[in-house]
């Protein structure tokens, strides 16, 4: 749930919702995220990349699972009921990610937010927008498009 | 207090557009899209300046103005026809069922909302 | 503007087919007067709006119809065999032009010009034409209000301190009309200073006079704002000429005097243009009963509503939930200690299955429409493909009434378009070989939609030639579709048509057959989760059938499990189910594996291995074969750990938050809320095993069945 907050809106500044993969923190724009759910079984699917865990119920809804730590080159996740699921909004897809756990609701400026190093790899450059420095702590911005499954990557 | 117009003429599209311009220029707006749903809808609407177009289905816009001046209660109320055609013949017609003036299609929405406001107390 | 613009458009369809309905009326005699009604008032209702969008191409061919249309609805011209032709293409070209402005785009002017000089001769040849303007273009210029008279060239520029001096008195009918004086002379305050006085000389004492007749007179002047001249005075009392006493009198030199203007009886002062209409007596109420002018056949018309597509299917979806957790709960009740479910909770479970049965048809039913319109405008493609072709030929509908999923009907207009005009180029023979064959020359397409146990068949037949075999089978053998030696029942020769790399329209076309693209006809119609098939009796015709679901929302399914996954095969390709160790199974090459079931051998796919829910083929023995039938007579085998139950089930879309999935259809819920994946079960046909051959280079089944 989102913070109650005082502040008056500011354009430059945006609420952003911080979850953890493994001991790395990230986050995106809290206004992609419909709900937080607990970890569901899901279907497996035929031909798909190894980062789409399955398909989901969500009322109705059909939806696909993604693991983010598999996407992201940090291992494949063996879901288990500690795990959390983002349902998010991206475009018009509507997709859940699979993360370890969701730490924040923070309030950020938009002009914090700093270039990814240049160290880091093209997997990194393609899917990290950049980070921000919140109580020490770098926190990846994760640019919610780029993660989606490509239509050019379909499986023949 | 606004003033409330009923507009009558089963065209969807004119309907649209009337209720549009209408509601812009600060009027409540009720719809009717035929001269039978028209007269039943007058009451309710009690409306302060009626619009109606001519050609239309099951009772046309001459019908629905006799009948709605038959009716004491809309006796007074103005009502503009619209139509397409201007000539002198339709006027007469018009004014003989007992309309209060005529607007020509396509009709320029500055030039409506002056012609209300004039026929509006 | 544009959703207005829109809104236009749409209602342009709903008039087209109105128009295009009352054309059929018209051809076959089963039309009364207010059909022609009903069709002016379609044509003019597209002028009207087009007017409004400023469609100047629309505007002027729209009227030069409906002053036809005016002509034969005042009796002036009669409809008849020669002007019919017209009126049809002019309802064409009116169509065609709507499109075009919706598209923004233009299209070729040589026809519409012939077409709209042929209207006007047609409307001039009967004198008509006569209640509307001849030429459009001045009534739709953008001045919109009319003036009521015409106004004397006045071209004094007044000055700010000239005053006007305006005697006025109303008549009877000026109040039977809505009008107010206090109202005029608000107006009149709008436009300067105004000073008013009534004349009571005239009333009469109280009780000596009619009530009704008005008799004060009033005086007043006005002195105008900076730039108000006589016009903007003028078109105050616009709609009053004629119901009232007026004169307008404009200042003289001197400004200095209008207070003192006399007040001149209106006969004996020069009014100025026709304001000097004497006060009409009143005439009495007219009282006509509000219905005395209905027309009949609109009196039964049905009340009707627009709702977004979105909104029902939003709605459609929402049943779809309460379906499927009905059957949650129906499946945990079940699982539940025998005891603890009373004979009531039952019933009610009963009552609410069965309520959640019949809300679901009901919601389903309002995306259904009729057939009409789809068929309506194949009428059209009709007689356009039989003027080309130089055939003579006419559509005949049955069943237009029946009603079809709103998606289904949008999509079926372009395969069934190619089918109607394969029957009519292809199908129909000329007029001169149909005489020889003792036949009418002019040749009959026949359309007709009917429900069929849950389905929507809808055939088209033509009483043509029928498929000349010998050349079909030429020509797939020209191919390499099929051997020379292969045997081949009248059936699979017709059914040739639909195979891909049958026929190219150029190659096909002096085929007294059909075949032009139909492969491409029927993957539309399987896309649709339909069927279709094909019928020939040569010298008499060809039929083809397709059959459809009623709604693309349900599915019948058989639901099996393969490697720990639940999967929905659709009942509608399935044949027959073999349990383990019914069938006989024979291994070739690669881990191929086939069915042989009587004569025939039946490759098998196994559907883990396909789908790649296992890395290795199972042993078959232990699993459930699926015959599986596609619409080319093509049969395959599905191999499944298990089959679980049949069911309907409510259509998932994969694409909306995901994308396709080769081999896969579509997603369901199933009644534990657990998603199970539909089986495309054609493309398990073309493409048996996870081989990457391409479906032409597949075994033809007639081949495997005598060369395996």
């Amino acid at each position: 749930m989102p913070k109650p907050d005082v502040q008056e809106p500011n354009a430059a500044a945006q609420e952003i919702v911080s979850f953890a993969i493994g001991d790395q923190a990230f986050c995106f724009d809290i206004a992609h995220v419909l709900e937080i759910r607990g970890w569901t079984r899901t279907t497996s699917l035929p031909h798909a990349p190894d980062y789409v865990v399955g398909m989901m119920n969500l009322r109705g809804t059909v939806l696909p699972v993604l693991d983010l730590s598999q996407r992201l080159g940090l291992g494949r996740t063996d879901p288990g009921p500690r795990h959390v699921i983002i349902i998010a909004r991206v475009d018009d897809r509507i997709v859940g990610f699979l993360v370890d756990a969701v730490s924040d609701i923070i309030m950020v400026r938009e002009a914090d937010l700093l270039p990814t190093p240049d160290v880091s790899s093209a997997r990194t450059q393609a899917y990290i927008r950049g980070v921000y420095t919140i109580e020490d702590r770098l926190v990846r911005a994760l640019d919610v498009h780029q993660v989606l499954p490509q239509e050019d990557t379909a499986v023949a | 207090m606004t003033h409330k117009i009923l507009a009558v003429d089963d065209s969807r599209t004119i309907r649209a557009m009337l209720k549009t311009v209408l509601v812009n220029a600060g009027f409540r707006v009720d719809l009717a899209e035929d001269g039978i749903d028209g007269l039943e809808k007058l009451d309710a609407a009690a409306p302060d300046l009626v619009i109606t177009d001519i050609n239309m289905p099951r009772l046309d816009g001459f019908g629905f103005i006799e009948g709605a001046r038959a009716r004491s209660r809309h006796a007074a109320v103005p009502i503009l026809v619209l139509t397409t055609e201007s000539g002198p013949d339709l006027k007469q017609r018009a004014r003989d069922a007992g309309a209060t003036g005529w607007i020509v299609k396509p009709f320029d929405e500055a030039k409506l909302i002056s012609v209300i406001n004039r026929l509006v107390i | 503007m544009n959703d207005l613009r829109d809104l236009f458009f749409q209602e342009c369809d709903d008039l087209v087919e109105s128009l295009t309905s009352g054309l059929g009326d018209l051809e076959s005699g089963a039309h009364d007067a207010e059909t022609i009604n009903a069709m002016f008032r379609a044509v003019h209702s597209i002028k009207g709006g087009a007017g409004a969008f400023g469609l100047d191409r629309l505007i002027a061919f729209a009227h030069a119809f409906e002053n036809v249309l005016d002509d034969i609805r005042s009796d002036k011209l009669q409809v008849n065999e020669t002007n019919l032709p017209l009126l049809f293409t002019a309802g064409d070209h009116l169509s065609d032009l709507v499109e075009a402005a919706r598209g923004e785009c233009e299209i070729e002017n040589d026809m519409g010009a012939s077409i709209l000089s042929d209207l006007k001769l047609l409307s001039q040849s009967v004198g008509g034409g006569a209640l509307m303007d001849d030429a459009p273009e001045p009534e739709f210029e953008p001045l919109a209000l009319d003036m009521g008279f015409d106004l004397p060239d006045l071209g004094t520029p007044q000055a700010a301190a000239s005053g006007y001096a305006i005697t006025f008195a109303a008549s009877a009918e000026l109040y039977a009309t809505g009008h107010d004086p206090a109202l005029l002379f608000r107006a009149l305050g709008a436009l300067g200073e105004v000073h008013a006085s009534a004349d009571v000389d005239a009333v009469p004492e109280l009780g000596d006079s009619d009530w009704r007749t008005p008799v004060l007179r009033w005086t007043l002047t006005l002195t105008p704002d900076d730039g108000i001249d006589e016009a903007a005075l003028r078109e105050v009392f616009e709609f009053v000429d004629g119901l009232c006493t007026l004169e307008i009198t404009a200042p003289s030199a001197p400004p200095d005097l209008p207070d003192l203007l006399p007040l001149a009886d209106p006969p004996d002062t020069p009014a100025p243009a026709a304001a000097d209409a004497p006060v009409k007596p009143s005439p009495p109420p007219s009282d006509p009963p509000a219905a005395a002018r209905p027309s009949k056949s609109d009196s039964a018309r049905t009340a009707t509503i627009r709702v977004d597509l979105q909104r029902v299917d939003r709605l459609i979806n929402l049943v779809g939930e309460l379906v499927i957790s009905e059957a949650m709960l129906r499946q945990s009740m079940s699982e539940l200690p025998h005891s603890a479910s009373s004979k009531t909770v039952e019933e009610a479970m009963g009552q609410l299955k069965q309520l959640s049965g019949v809300i679901q048809e009901s919601v389903m039913a309002i995306r259904a429409q009729p057939v009409r319109s789809l068929f309506q405008r194949m009428s059209r493609t009709v007689r356009e493909t039989a003027r080309e072709a130089g055939k003579q030929a006419r559509l005949v509908t049955l069943g237009d009434a029946t009603e079809v999923d709103k998606t289904v009907t949008e999509r079926l207009v372009e395969p069934l378009t190619h089918m109607i005009r394969n029957a009519v180029d292809h199908g129909l023979e000329t007029p001169e070989a149909r005489r020889a064959a003792g036949k009418d020359e002019r040749g009959t397409v026949t359309l007709e939609a009917a429900h069929r146990s849950g389905r929507v068949v809808i055939t088209l037949r033509d009483d043509g030639a029928g498929i000349d075999r010998r050349k079909v089978r030429q020509v797939a053998e020209q191919k390499g579709l099929v051997r020379p030696e292969d045997d081949l029942t009248e059936a699979d020769i017709d059914n040739l048509l639909f195979r891909p790399g049958f026929s190219t329209a150029s190659e096909v076309s002096n085929l007294s057959g059909r075949g032009v693209g139909m492969d491409v006809v029927r993957s539309e119609i399987q896309a649709l989760g339909g069927r279709v098939t094909l019928q020939s009796m040569p010298g008499q015709g060809t039929q083809v059938t397709i059959s459809l679901p009623l709604t693309l929302a349900v599915l019948e399914g058989m639901v099996v499990s393969v490697a720990g996954e639940s999967l929905v095969v659709p009942t509608l390709a399935l044949r027959e189910t073999l349990q383990p160790g019914q069938a006989r199974i024979d291994a070739f090459c690669d881990d191929d594996r086939v069915l042989t079931l009587g004569h025939e051998l039946i490759p098998i796919v196994d559907l883990g291995l396909a789908l790649g829910y296992r890395a290795t083929p199972a042993d078959l023995d232990s699993l459930s074969l699926l015959l599986i039938e596609g619409d080319s007579g093509r049969r395959t085998a599905l191999a499944v750990d298990a089959i679980v139950d049949q069911r309907e089930v409510v259509i998932k879309g994969l694409e909306q938050n995901y994308r396709p999935i080769p081999g896969i259809a579509a997603a369901t819920i199933l009644g534990d809320g657990k998603i199970a994946l539909i089986v495309d079960t054609d493309q398990m046909i073309s493409r048996p095993g996870d081989g990457p051959s391409p479906a032409a280079l597949l075994p033809d089944p007639t081949r495997i069945a005598h060369h395996a």
